[in-house]
């Protein structure tokens, strides 16, 4: 995609559009074709408004009074043709994401687009927004616009799509027709094997209460509240699976009980140990009290990608025993450490001494999970363990998460693909806008009820 | 009671004096910043551009020729650092540390090289310099009481630069509020993503602020060695770059917050002058070093959060790089 | 074009030399426009440097400076700090130094004032970093202009004091009275002399041995140790720090105040080794250039070294240009300067795709 829209050259190869060879260098060359992207990371600029926002690249003319006034004018025309309401004076940076990307569809538009790439688009948005999304994508192809829609979740393939076009490891392997396909036939596509969806985990009797947080509240620093009264209980021997849709308070939840973040309101009870706004704890006391975490973003917080691989698999205990005595570091240990874990874990290649950051996103998960899996925590947070990462290494990583489990350590798994939850958790915890909504057992458990809960619709109340 | 009046407009007159080569290289600072560049290259390129002016108009015998010159020198800095930061990425702080570096050595080994004289350039005949303009009017207004004087000592009297050096402020303002350029120059320096993937250029847009900002910095630098000064002296930027630099920041990358700012300090130069012998109660005779220094706490004082946050471009001090 | 990642060994050591001579091609140029022939310049230079009698003694001695303060911009480097103030710290610390031996000297055997007066530039240095310092870890105040500012800040504060309070009574000039000798640190040129060894006479003093002992240190603290470990990620990835319960903002402090009291230590070289008094502007320049000999020998102890003594050569043979060419001073030494600063920190990489593209031929024609 980036090469459609001009962001790299091609090496070989070649482009054709309505029949036409197309040279495309950058982006403007795509935008003048008629592509226009909306990107995962949105394209957009915070401290300008919507109207601003639209406007730059095209202002209609050197001085901006003109150019507002008219492109306020079109704005107000596509937003009534497409259904895609939007406040032309608000500020970026005060909208939420499913607005944003709304601005970033009309962006797409104003410029002309007659083929539109959506790259990811639903990984940030309820399922209630998704639908939504789609109805706006299925009006958009009625009125001939052409959609590309990047993809892995093989649900929203099935539902919206005319035509799929399958790619592994930079190669096109196969081209399919939902109507003529299955999930089935299209995961072993994408992993060149066969591929088991669906599996219902396997239960075990839990054991004592490892973790207890209750009335956890916290505002983030510009004063919105992000966890409202938020309370679980986590046993050793189960999988307690924290689902919604991003932004809604679990990456918050995973910061508090990590110690990372400090609760304002609300308690944590661990072990021993209770932690609140007068006796906050550090993420490295909590692991001394025996919790480990493997953090929603592997590459930022959970690696230091510049480190060797050895150097990495001491984060988090650089100041205890497994990285040296005393105040020292000891390199040959530490290596030698690494050495066994990528042996365990498969990690490839077997390099203690290869940076992190030349790791593919699989591997580095291995290394995280191996480093926090080793330590024999009795709480382990992960979060979207399997977060880009290919198909072969979620299973693995899935399966050392149910050994762990069984090993009677207690698990709190948070993750946006309900698909994951459903395959790993005993319980399942929906948040929504900071709350818990809701916890239900895995049985009683199904995609629907789940899809409520996440758009915040509490069981009993009405639809 | 008239005399005080003449008095503090004095003082003000020699604010406005001293504020006028901090005025144009925070605009510059300020240009630069907002499109995203780090520029502590503005000692350099001031001290670069005073050189040019004084030496060019030495020779040519011609102030505007020395102001042109000036230009042309901190804009070709400004491209250098341009080339180090945007085309190749390097390391913008760095990039404005060897650029001071720069201007320091070429200036004294090209003044040496030009006219023997330690690295000084021979002192400016009236020619040579811009002189004070006096404005229409003043003969008329002499008698009215309170404006007369107003009129003449701080508002007439000043040489073209330091009205050029006020004019800068709305011009900036209009140049990044009011025109397409200025809106896309600010998107860059806070998502140059969001300017890229519109289809412009990155590269461009940031080249333009750099050289405007070698400008602005070329007419700061010939005011100091052709206008207020009667000639370019080894080192006499003296530290007004970093100062400018102080202001932008204290004005929080906003044109008139900044040129308050500019003033300020400006007024502190300017009375610490006056205040070096003075018997202040309580505390005795201040050094006038430390009355200099003034500036440098202020900004020290503000950055520490103690008048709200000092919010850079989002996107400052960060090479381009396309990802996907 | 996608180029293939250079070998360690052209990336450490074949593109730095290259920058360096990219530097002194363009300085030849610079010395050819004036008249002069550059290889009888860089003759001349290399010989001021290096074989004139005490000219190595010179380079050392200034070769010594350059350590302290690219040791102090390479420990703040490795927490991503930019420790501009490496000038203002040197000053403090040469306060410091003065402090304890105007006041000590007196009273106390020579040998405890310099061991207090080491402690005390350190301290003194550390200390003026260390504002800076909690300014950025506590309010996010940008480092590198507080250090700025505080540059000028310490300069106002030396000059006020040389010409008020601690200025040598019944003396004009802004300076203090002399230190008694037994509180000064002893020259190289004697301690050899001590072990019959005869040597020309220069101003290198035992702060050089300081020097590496300092070295040895760095590479322990920063490559050996948990607190080095835990200073590099932070520097790497502060996220990650986060994460892993590294206690940053306390991190950052402590950084800088070590920054800071290596850059103060600079002040052992010429305030207790030199010019046994304190006296304006002792640190001119060395604390930017500190900045130079740090990128250039990539924030490591052994790069430092060699960065420091190219700069130790450099500014000797400057010297000595300046001392037999008529048309070129000492000026033209902060013109190479700021060019090698250029061609190693700003356009540190614009050779790359030039020396990856030959590396591609000549791994093509192997095979």
């Amino acid at each position: 995609m980036s090469i459609l829209y001009g962001f790299y050259t091609a090496d070989s190869g070649q482009i054709e559009i309505d029949g036409q060879p197309a040279k495309i260098h950058n982006s403007a060359d795509a935008i003048r074709l008629g592509i226009g992207m909306v990107h995962q990371h949105f394209m957009l600029v915070p401290t300008f408004t919507v109207l601003e926002n639209v406007m730059l690249g095209r202002e209609g003319g050197a001085l901006l009074e003109r150019g507002r006034a008219e492109t306020r004018a079109e704005l107000e025309r596509l937003s009534c043709e497409h259904g895609l309401e939007i406040d032309p004076d608000a500020l970026v940076g005060d909208l939420g994401v499913g607005l944003q990307q709304r601005v970033e569809i009309l962006k797409a538009l104003r410029r002309g687009a007659r083929i539109l790439i959506l790259d990811e688009p639903t990984g940030v948005l309820t399922p209630d927004e998704t639908d939504r999304l789609f109805d706006i994508l299925r009006a958009l192809k009625r009125d001939g616009v052409t959609i590309l829609l990047i993809t892995h979740k093989l649900r929203e393939i099935m539902e919206v799509t005319d035509a799929v076009s399958v790619m592994r490891q930079g190669e096109m392997v196969g081209h399919r027709t939902p109507a003529t396909t299955t999930r089935e036939e299209l995961a072993e596509l994408m992993v060149g094997r066969k591929v088991q969806l669906d599996a219902v985990p396997v239960t075990g009797e839990p054991g004592p209460v490892a973790l207890v947080a209750d009335g956890l509240s916290w505002r983030d620093a510009g004063g919105a509240l992000r966890l409202d009264r938020v309370g679980l209980e986590l046993r050793a021997g189960e999988i307690l699976g924290v689902a919604g849709v991003t932004g809604n308070g679990q990456s918050e939840l995973l910061d508090l009980l990590s110690g990372i973040a400090e609760p304002q309101a609300g308690q944590i009870r661990l072990g021993e140990r209770r932690i609140n706004s007068g006796h906050p704890a550090d993420p490295a006391e909590m692991r001394a009290l025996g919790l480990a975490h493997v953090p929603e973003d592997r590459q930022h917080r959970g690696l230091v990608l510049s480190f060797s691989a050895a150097e990495n698999v001491v984060l988090g205990y650089q100041g205890g025993e497994r990285a040296g005595t005393g105040a020292f570091i000891n390199p040959t240990g530490i290596r030698a450490l690494c050495q066994k874990l990528m042996d365990r874990f498969d990690v490839r290649p077997t390099d203690p001494s290869l940076r992190a950051g030349g790791f593919s996103g699989g591997n580095q998960q291995k290394i995280v999970l191996a480093r926090e899996i080793d330590v024999g925590p009795k709480v382990l947070l992960v979060g979207q363990p399997t977060r880009g990462v290919d198909i072969g290494a979620i299973e693995f990583i899935h399966q050392q998460l149910v050994d762990l489990k069984q090993a009677g350590c207690a698990i709190l798994l948070v993750s946006v693909e309900l698909d994951e939850i459903l395959a790993l958790s005993d319980r399942i915890m929906v948040m929504n806008a900071g709350r818990v909504v809701g916890t239900i057992d895995r049985a009683e458990a199904d995609r629907h009820r789940l899809g409520l809960m996440m758009a915040g619709i509490a069981e009993g109340a009405a639809a | 009671m008239a005399e005080h009046w003449v008095d503090f407009l004095r003082l003000m007159d020699g604010t406005l004096r001293f504020a006028a080569p901090l005025i144009l290289c925070a605009m510059a600072g300020l240009v630069s910043e907002r499109s995203g560049v780090i520029d502590i290259g503005l000692e350099g390129k001031l001290l670069a551009g005073a050189f040019a002016a004084a030496a060019v108009a030495s020779i040519t015998g011609s102030a505007p020729f020395g102001l042109l010159a000036a230009i042309a020198v901190s804009m070709a800095m400004g491209l250098l650092h341009g080339f180090a930061c945007i085309t190749h990425r390097g390391e913008q702080i760095i990039s404005g540390v060897a650029i001071n570096f720069l201007a320091s050595g070429a200036t004294i080994v090209a003044g040496i090289a030009l006219f023997s004289r330690g690295g000084q350039s021979p002192p400016l005949s009236a020619g040579e310099r811009f002189r004070p303009i006096t404005l229409p009017g003043v003969e008329a207004l002499a008698g009215v009481p309170v404006i007369g004087p107003l009129y003449a000592e701080l508002i007439s009297g000043h040489n073209v630069l330091v009205y050029a050096a006020v004019a800068s402020v709305p011009m900036v303002w209009w140049m990044l509020f009011r025109t397409t350029f200025g809106l896309r120059l600010r998107a860059v320096g806070e998502k140059p993503e969001a300017v890229d993937s519109a289809g412009l250029s990155v590269t461009w847009l940031r080249y333009r602020g750099v050289l405007i900002a070698g400008a602005l910095c070329g007419v700061a630098g010939a005011y100091l060695s052709i206008a207020h000064g009667g000639g370019f002296v080894r080192e006499m930027s003296a530290g007004k770059g970093y100062i400018a630099l102080a202001a932008m920041i204290f004005g929080k990358w906003r044109p008139g917050p900044v040129l308050f700012a500019c003033l300020i300090f400006g007024f502190l130069e300017a009375a610490a002058a006056r205040l070096q012998s003075v018997e202040l109660p309580m505390v005795g005779v201040i050094p006038v070093e430390l009355i200099l220094v003034l500036p440098y706490v202020a900004t020290v004082v503000l950055l520490a959060g103690f008048f709200g946050r000092a919010v850079p471009p989002k996107a400052l001090g960060v090479a381009y790089v396309k990802e996907r | 074009m996608k180029i293939a990642p250079l070998p360690r060994w052209a990336e450490v050591g074949l593109i730095p030399v290259l920058n360096i001579a990219l530097a002194l091609a363009v300085s030849g140029v610079v010395i050819a426009m004036l008249g002069e022939s550059p290889m009888a310049a860089l003759v001349v230079m290399m010989k001021g440097a290096f074989v004139n009698p005490g000219g190595l003694g010179y380079t050392l001695y200034y070769t010594t400076n350059f350590i302290f303060t690219g040791l102090a911009v390479s420990i703040a480097f490795h927490a991503m700090l930019f420790n501009i103030g490496g000038e203002g710290q040197a000053a403090i610390g040469g306060l410091g130094v003065a402090l304890v031996c105007l006041a000590l000297d007196p009273v106390l055997p020579g040998a405890l004032v310099i061991v207090l007066a080491i402690g005390a530039s350190a301290a003194f240095g550390a200390a003026w970093a260390l504002i800076p310092g909690y300014l950025q870890a506590y309010r996010g105040s940008h480092i590198v202009i507080t250090t700025i500012m505080f540059n000028f800040i310490a300069a106002g504060l030396t000059v006020a004091l040389l010409t008020g309070a601690l200025m040598r009574p019944g003396q004009s000039s802004p300076q203090t009275r002399e230190f008694a000798e037994a509180a000064q640190l002893p020259f190289i040129h004697d301690m050899l002399g001590w072990v019959g060894l005869g040597v020309a006479r220069s101003p290198l003093n035992l702060s050089f041995v300081i020097a590496l002992v300092c070295c040895v240190g760095v590479w322990v603290l920063i490559w050996r140790t948990k607190f080095g470990y835990a200073l590099r990620a932070m520097g790497q990835s502060e996220p990650a720090a986060i994460y892993a319960g590294i206690p940053v903002q306390r991190m950052v402090v402590i950084a800088m105040a070590l920054s800071g009291g290596m850059a103060g230590m600079m002040a052992l070289n010429e305030i207790l080794g030199v010019q046994h008094k304190l006296l304006l502007n002792f640190t001119s320049g060395y604390g930017f250039t500190g900045i130079a000999v740090a990128l250039m020998g990539r924030n490591h102890p052994v790069g430092i070294v060699l960065a420091s003594l190219l700069f130790g050569a450099l500014f000797q043979g400057g010297a000595e240009l300046d001392f037999e060419f008529k048309t070129i001073t000492r000026e033209m030494v902060l013109l190479i300067q700021g060019l090698i600063i250029l061609f190693s920190g700003a356009l540190a990489y614009m050779l790359y795709p030039l020396v990856g593209r030959v590396f591609a031929m000549v791994r093509g024609a192997d095979g």
